[in-house]
């Protein structure tokens, strides 16, 4: 039976005890809650022709946090009970013994659900996850005389979260997640390559891996790995860029996504924060951040503190609409939380994070894109980036990208990274196209030391200039 | 407090009891208590303070040449008899490998030398508000400041390896850390940069007053960047800068990397892949040191090792595992290296500088733009322009590429490496590296 878990069941603590303590050491602060959960996770990774590692995780602990004004106190631990939450709470109320709050009780409702209560990791025996490892190696390795590695792992998770608020108020939500990796390296005349593909999101195995879908996966990964093995040097320089639909659209989490973060416009320090109202990208574009897309990777029925998710408008039409908030921000900011209040895990604090931000569809085709390109490149597949957001420069690694030449694509390039700005880089974009995709679900978005899950899409789109790190002048 | 030695080995060795019992030929646990104490200031006020105590067991069970693994936070009889259970059970369905074992017997760490790791004394929140108010108050000198986050945290962390053949050590660690991230503006630009220091021991901390100060001169010489056109120019590496490209070198030879094929250093020992000059060492036993250790995360006792000597790569880093594989015996390096660096070059950090009439001097790089299977890198980066040894401006948008196998054998290293990471390498230049600009 799949039930909420119980997180007093074994302990020396009673729920109403617990409760107490909330409410005791919240009682003088503008907000705060007790935040426990429970994860059950395991590894399952093909390397080299064998189950390399086959693994499980439990991990189980709260995170206690009360924040008057601006300032936050933390306390986590792994131990559920009366000693252990009562040195929480000494602990916060030292920390905020000279300031005084009145607690915030509003939280909004929902009933909505955006994926299942379900544990994936049960869903399919340990013997039928090999087996289908050792025949994605098998098939891989019969389709390629010159594969040299094949990798292949799943990443199955279940985590249950709850969280008490003073007052006793308690929210709760069960957050299954997947993720199957393929990757593999040829060689050919001493020349060695790679090329990596997954899929994943919020649901059980079989979605991904019925009727062999995985060999689409393991298709796509060899089909990278074999354009980089022709690949010629990459150019350095500014020219003009097509970007490939879905995962392509890093470049919105990057350029833009970081920087509408609530804490870092609250704090000034966001290349965006006197943007607000003003146009940063060009006509024809607008970005959300949606957190209710069902069985998404990003998607959350409530947030770590649990607000119900939404779609928030970031950029409409061009124009800056909306920060990502979390409680702590919105209140500083004098706004509402957009249910964009994340953490990695019970070890962490609750920062304001994207959830699916996605580029939506514009009217043009891709050919025309291409078309209206002297010199320039075309990126396909990307392997990761990174922001500054307070100079607003951003980066991004090109894993599958061709040259243009004259409006046709040419040669495939070696990987480069791309690097731009991030309040003008929009600017530049001068052609939206009509077929937006969601990445295929295996996003980490790292930020202050914590990785949460997340999903990009957009649509192809041309940006009129942007600097090539390449090698060839 | 930290959980002590007793605790762990209780722990550790009641795993190993009850692997056996349930039908573990051999077995290996871990079990780390890790407790921190973080107070942040903003703006010169207090921010956020953050206590962790966390607990972790680590397992693996093997029955024959099979193996398994599991891992928690909950360390109680109940739910451990569960997991190890469940381990076992995974044991047996997985397939064989033939390289499966726990380290040689011979092999293990005999003795645990006292490095100097720990330091008992405990610093109270209000000396760490203390010691941060002294730093962002010699950070927030000049109006062009506009925000200073600053941070110290203090650890303590006591762990137990223990098997079935008999190992069961572990010792306690500490440090103490500072850190301040300031942003700083100008008309023109918005720019942030950073300061840190990392010591086992409380007494060698950097000055508060010195970090603050030399955070803010680091962000506002940031200021006003301009951005370069596209050309091939020798590159300097700050040394926070340099420290990565030695810790790719490390990702290189690792064995594991070796064995799987999918390194560009692979079959590269006792071939010359740096310029003549240069030496690498992986010293584990430095006192206080930050990446010193007596032995690895099997227990196979770790000694130094001269990794490159005269620009010739020498050892790969090697575990049990992978070393099996490729027929060489473990060096102690499951989990990497500890305290590995460059040795100094011969030349000072100003002729360095002065050696070529126009360089780029690159203190930050953004991106994740190594590839150690073909060698090639590329990544985002940020520095300043140095003509004829004088910082001229700083410059910014640009990226700077080049492939690893020619890069290490253009390097030039300056005399004034310093143990400040648990990896470190002086000021390091690079010729015939490509800038992408404008």
């Amino acid at each position: 039976m799949l039930s909420m878990n119980n997180f007093f069941e074994k302990s020396d603590i009673s729920r109403s005890e617990a409760e107490n303590i909330v409410s005791d050491t919240l009682s003088k602060c503008d907000d705060g809650e007790l935040y426990l959960e429970n994860t059950k996770s395991e590894t399952l990774l093909l390397d080299d022709n064998k189950i390399k590692n086959s693994s499980y995780n439990s991990d189980l602990g709260f995170g206690f946090r009360a924040i008057s004004d601006e300032i936050v106190a933390y306390s986590h631990s792994n131990e559920i009970s009366k000693n252990s939450l009562r040195q929480s709470s000494e602990n916060l109320k030292s920390t905020l013994k000279s300031v005084k709050g009145t607690y915030n009780h509003e939280i909004p409702k929902s009933n909505k659900k955006y994926y299942d209560n379900i544990n994936p990791i049960e869903q399919k025996s340990l013997n039928e996850k090999i087996k289908i490892l050792n025949e994605v190696n098998n098939y891989l390795r019969s389709k390629d005389n010159n594969i040299k590695q094949v990798t292949a792992n799943f990443l199955g998770e279940q985590k249950s979260v709850e969280i008490i608020r003073s007052g006793g108020e308690s929210l709760t939500d069960v957050r299954p997640l997947i993720r199957f990796n393929v990757s593999v390296m040829l060689e050919k005349n001493g020349r060695k390559e790679s090329g990596v593909y997954g899929v994943g999101g919020r649901q059980s195995y079989d979605f991904y891996l019925k009727d062999e879908n995985w060999k689409s996966v393991c298709d796509e990964a060899l089909r990278i790995a074999s354009v980089n093995l022709e690949s010629k040097p990459a150019p350095a320089g500014e020219m003009k860029v097509v970007l490939g639909p879905g995962w392509p659209a890093i470049l919105i989490h990057e350029a833009v996504g970081h920087g509408l973060e609530g804490d870092f416009n609250r704090k000034k320090t966001s290349a965006f924060h006197n943007l607000m109202g003003q146009k940063v990208a060009s006509e024809g574009v607008t970005i959300v951040d949606d957190g209710t897309i069902d069985n998404r990777r990003g998607s959350l029925t409530i947030d770590d503190e649990g607000t119900p998710t939404e779609k928030t408008v970031l950029i409409e039409n061009g124009i800056l609409k909306n920060f990502m908030q979390d409680r702590l921000n919105a209140r500083l900011m004098k706004t509402r939380s957009t249910g964009s209040g994340r953490r990695e895990n019970y070890r962490h604090i609750v920062l304001p994070r994207m959830r699916n931000t996605m580029m939506l569809s514009g009217n043009q085709t891709q050919d025309e894109m291409i078309k209206a390109v002297d010199k320039g490149i075309f990126a396909v597949s990307f392997g990761g980036g990174q922001v500054d957001i307070t100079s607003g420069k951003f980066v991004f690694n090109c894993t599958e990208a061709y040259e243009i030449v004259n409006g046709k694509i040419g040669s495939p390039i070696k990987g480069a990274t791309l690097i731009g700005d991030g309040p003008s880089s929009l600017k530049e974009v001068s052609m939206v196209g009509n077929d937006m995709m969601m990445d295929p679900g295996i996003g980490t978005c790292g930020k202050a030391g914590q990785g949460v899950p997340v999903g990009v899409a957009q649509p192809s789109i041309l940006i009129n200039k942007m600097t090539v790190g390449g090698t060839k002048l | 407090m930290v959980k002590d030695q007793e605790f762990l080995e209780k722990k550790a060795s009641y795993c190993l009891g009850l692997a056996k019992k349930l039908g573990a030929t051999e077995s290996s646990v871990i079990v780390n208590n890790s407790v921190s104490e973080t107070v942040n200031f903003r703006n010169k006020k207090l921010d956020e303070s953050n206590r962790s105590d966390d607990l972790g067991i680590s397992i693996t069970t093997y029955i024959g040449k099979k193996k398994s693994s599991i891992s928690s936070s909950n360390l109680l009889d109940d739910n451990l008899n569960i997991l190890i259970e469940k381990c076992v059970e995974a044991t047996k369905n997985t397939p064989e490998d033939e390289f499966n074992s726990l380290p040689d017997k011979d092999l293990l760490a005999k003795e645990v030398k006292d490095l100097s790791l720990y330091d008992d004394t405990h610093i109270e929140n209000d000396q760490k508000i203390d010691y941060l108010k002294k730093l962002e108050l010699a950070a927030s000198n000049d109006k062009k400041i506009v925000n200073t986050e600053s941070s110290f945290t203090q650890n303590k962390s006591n762990f137990i390896l223990a098997n079935t053949e008999g190992f069961c050590a572990g010792y306690k660690t500490s440090s103490f850390t500072a850190s301040s991230v300031i942003v700083a503006k100008d008309e023109k630009s918005m720019e942030r940069d950073y300061e840190y220091s990392s010591k086992c021991f409380f007494k060698d901390l950097d000055d508060a007053g010195e970090l603050g100060k030399q955070a803010a001169y680091q962000t506002i010489r940031k200021l006003s960047p301009k951005k370069i056109g596209s050309e091939k120019i020798a590159i300097i590496f700050d040394k926070r800068i340099a420290k990565g490209i030695l810790s790719t070198f490390a990702s290189a030879i690792s064995s594991s990397a070796i064995s799987r094929g999918t390194s560009f250093l692979k079959d590269k020992v006792n071939q010359k892949i740096f310029s003549d000059s240069i030496n690498v060492l992986d010293k584990p036993d430095i006192i206080k040191g930050l990446g010193s250790r007596n032995f690895d995360k099997e227990g196979v006792k770790t000694d130094t090792l001269k990794l490159v000597e005269q620009g010739v790569l020498k050892h790969y880093l090697i575990d049990t595992y992978n070393g099996k594989k490729l027929n060489l015996k473990s060096n102690g390096r499951f989990g990497g290296t500890s305290n590995l660096y460059f040795e100094n070059g011969n030349i000072s950090f100003k002729d360095l500088l002065n050696s070529k009439s126009k360089s780029l001097y690159i203190t930050e790089t953004i991106g994740h733009g190594s590839n150690i299977v073909t060698g090639d890198y590329s990544v985002g980066a940020t520095g300043f322009l140095v003509e004829n040894g004088e910082f001229k401006y700083p410059i910014n948008e640009i990226t700077i590429a080049g492939n690893f196998k020619d890069m290490f054998q253009h390097i030039t290293l300056a005399n004034d490496l310093e143990f400040k990471y648990a990896t470190n390498s002086p000021t390091m230049m690079i010729e015939g590296m490509v800038v992408a600009g404008k």
